[in-house]
């Protein structure tokens, strides 16, 4: 079936007769490319060309294509070009491919590479403006929806927020026990490590309990919800605005931010704080037990020494924090969520952009509320 | 090449599917012609799809035969771009290429071409299915039904396949997009030599651009003929579909 495809060149004086043969289809796409270009030169140099189509054995788009692309630089500036022989199945496509690739759009000029990058550089700031603003809405809506529900506790989507607290609460303790007693090991680990070189041991206890209550528990549990639950809700709201199922609801005289922002929004501002608390508590007991088998500190000792280090301060600290984070990380995934456009890049894109900037949120949270107790001597 | 392989496009016999304990397809045979476009009509739910699917490989089957083009279809569907080229339902274009790369993606994959004479293919095949070049640098989401479908169309016919399967072309557009889409496909079939498998439930593309119509009910092709034969059918899950309200219109046609 498949025949290697030739190109039989043949002048006389100012004409040329090329008589192409075989298979001019695209399995053969690289032969023919050869082929066309071999003869270029000679096409060039003549003033009438003809292509005798007959011993063509099958012939694609492609393979018409190409001789078509040949008659059409023979026929340029004042020269004729014409087929001849073109058996009857074949002239249907021929005929069409006449027609095609006739207006080429201009080719948009390539910019400047620096202008581009001042130009991005532009786009990032002008967008960072819009971001706060698209924050602060969201912020302002959830307001105003919590004061709806306050004015009106039926309204509540109370099913909707338990399975939330369900899922991004309960379904997530198992995990954040297990990374935040890694992690409490590890502090209380390279505390008896390092300190004991001035035999200081004692104070690894002080260090575990107030760094993990103060700032690493609420802090790893608030990073770990933005990527286990916030990519989530970007990535939901995300799918559910592609499907049109959030115009669905606003049809329907529904607000989506009362069904679907809110709910979710609440479970994390409760949740997080739970987390938090859980994380904390698994924290200090991996130190606990990092103390008893690598520090040779017995558990009634750890536990007295705790006792002294921290105070309920620490612990407030700590904990006041999680709500904030909460809701910066709930705001940012919503609001991405509802940043999706149509494909399915722009939800990939979305999503990384949800979590990256909650994550960075959070921490920056983090230091402006330890410059605030600092100064508030908490 | 043998006689036959010449006569038949496409060749099920006694093929059967199912999932779980529920069998969709019983026993189906079916011969698609060389050179014919035949539209398969069934009700929603009766495995239209799933036939479609299974032929060209989504599907596992769990007994029969299957050949294209002669060659028995084994289990995966290797380097099977150039022996078919498929238009799903929602057009399944790729999101994150444009429009011209969407179309030369086949070409780029299967071949080793120059990227100018692929860029000239990809514009030639959408000035073919009836789109602009301008429109090659658009997005997929940036596009209309009807355009989706073009180029879905542009992608399928990319490597010139010979056989062209259709899931519901017709489906979402509106009756003039459908009609174009409907010519559409009769010319390139004609210019290229197609056959064409469609999957559909739109009367008017079985009246006007079908050669043969072949009906699926409880697992099995029930008639198979040109539309008049079906029309006069005494199958009752045929009569049910071809007399009922929506049909009388068409069939007024028809005499």
């Amino acid at each position: 079936m498949n025949t290697e495809p030739l190109l039989l060149a043949t002048p006389s004086g100012d004409a040329l007769k090329l008589r192409p043969e075989g298979s001019w289809t695209a399995a053969n796409v690289t032969t023919l490319e050869t082929l066309s270009r071999s003869v270029g030169a000679e096409v060039d140099r003549s003033r009438v060309v003809t292509l005798d189509m007959s011993g063509i054995r099958a012939l694609d788009t492609l393979g018409a294509w190409v001789l078509e692309k040949l008659s059409r630089r023979a026929a340029s500036s004042g020269r004729s070009a014409e087929f001849v022989g073109v058996a009857d199945h074949f002239s249907g496509l021929m005929d069409e491919v006449r027609q095609v690739n006739r207006h080429t759009p201009a080719s948009a000029a390539v910019p400047n590479p620096v202008l581009l990058r001042l130009g991005d550089l532009g786009k990032a700031t002008v967008g960072a403006r819009e971001d706060i603003t698209i924050f602060l809405q969201m912020l302002g809506a959830l307001f105003m929806a919590v004061i709806g529900v306050l004015r009106r506790p039926r309204t509540l989507r109370l099913t909707s927020l338990v399975y939330q607290l369900y899922r991004i609460g309960w379904q997530a303790i198992p995990i954040v026990v297990l990374i935040t007693f890694l992690i409490g090991a590890i502090i209380a680990q390279q505390g008896f490590f390092h300190f004991r070189r001035f035999g200081a041991e004692s104070y690894t206890v002080d260090m575990v309990g107030i760094l993990v209550l103060r700032e690493l528990g609420v802090l790893i549990v608030a990073i770990m919800v933005a990527g286990r639950s916030g990519s989530a809700y970007t990535a939901e709201l995300g799918s559910m605005k592609m499907r049109e199922e959030i115009d669905a609801l606003s049809t329907m005289g529904l607000d989506p931010v009362d069904v679907l922002i809110l709910p979710r929004v609440a479970a994390l501002v409760i949740a997080l704080p739970i987390l938090a608390f859980i994380g904390s508590i698994a924290a200090l007991y991996g130190g606990g037990l990092v103390a008893q088998f690598y520090g040779d500190m017995g558990p009634a000792i750890y536990i007295a020494r705790l006792h002294e280090a921290i105070s309920v301060t620490h612990f407030e600290v700590g904990i006041l924090k999680a709500p904030f984070m909460a809701l910066v990380i709930g705001i940012v995934a919503c609001s991405e969520g509802l940043r999706v456009k149509g494909s399915a890049e722009s939800l990939g894109r979305q999503t990384t952009t949800s979590v990256v900037k909650s994550i960075f949120l959070v921490i920056v949270l983090d230091g402006l509320f330890a410059i605030f107790f600092a100064s508030i001597g908490m | 090449m043998s006689e036959q392989q010449e006569e038949f496009a496409i060749r099920v016999r006694d093929l059967v599917v199912g999932f779980g304990r529920q069998t969709v397809l019983d026993h189906l045979s079916l011969d698609v012609r060389r050179g014919e476009i035949l539209g398969l009509v069934g009700a929603s739910g009766g495995g239209k799809s799933v036939l479609m699917r299974t032929i060209i490989g989504l599907i596992p089957r769990r007994s029969g035969t299957i050949e294209v083009m002669g060659q028995p279809i084994g289990g995966r569907t290797q380097g099977a771009a150039t022996a078919w080229g498929i238009l799903f339902q929602q057009g399944a274009l790729f999101s994150s290429l444009t429009v011209r790369q969407n179309v030369q993606f086949p070409l780029r994959e299967n071949l080793v071409l120059s990227q100018e004479l692929m860029d000239e293919i990809a514009i030639a095949k959408l000035e073919m299915v009836g789109l602009r070049a301008q429109d090659a640098d658009k997005y997929p989401a940036e596009l209309s039904g009807g355009m989706t479908k073009r180029v879905a169309l542009a992608r399928a016919l990319a490597l010139d396949p010979p056989i062209l399967f259709l899931d519901e072309p017709t489906s979402g557009l509106d009756p003039i997009a459908a009609g174009d889409f409907d010519a559409l496909i009769r010319t390139l079939q004609r210019t290229l030599g197609l056959t064409v498998f469609m999957v559909t439930h739109d009367l008017a593309s079985l009246t006007t651009v079908c050669d043969r119509v072949a009906a699926l009910a409880d697992g099995k092709i029930v008639a198979i003929g040109p539309m008049r034969e079906l029309l006069q059918s005494e199958h009752p899950w045929v009569r049910a579909y071809f007399h009922g309200k929506r049909s009388q219109m068409l069939q007024h046609e028809m005499r």
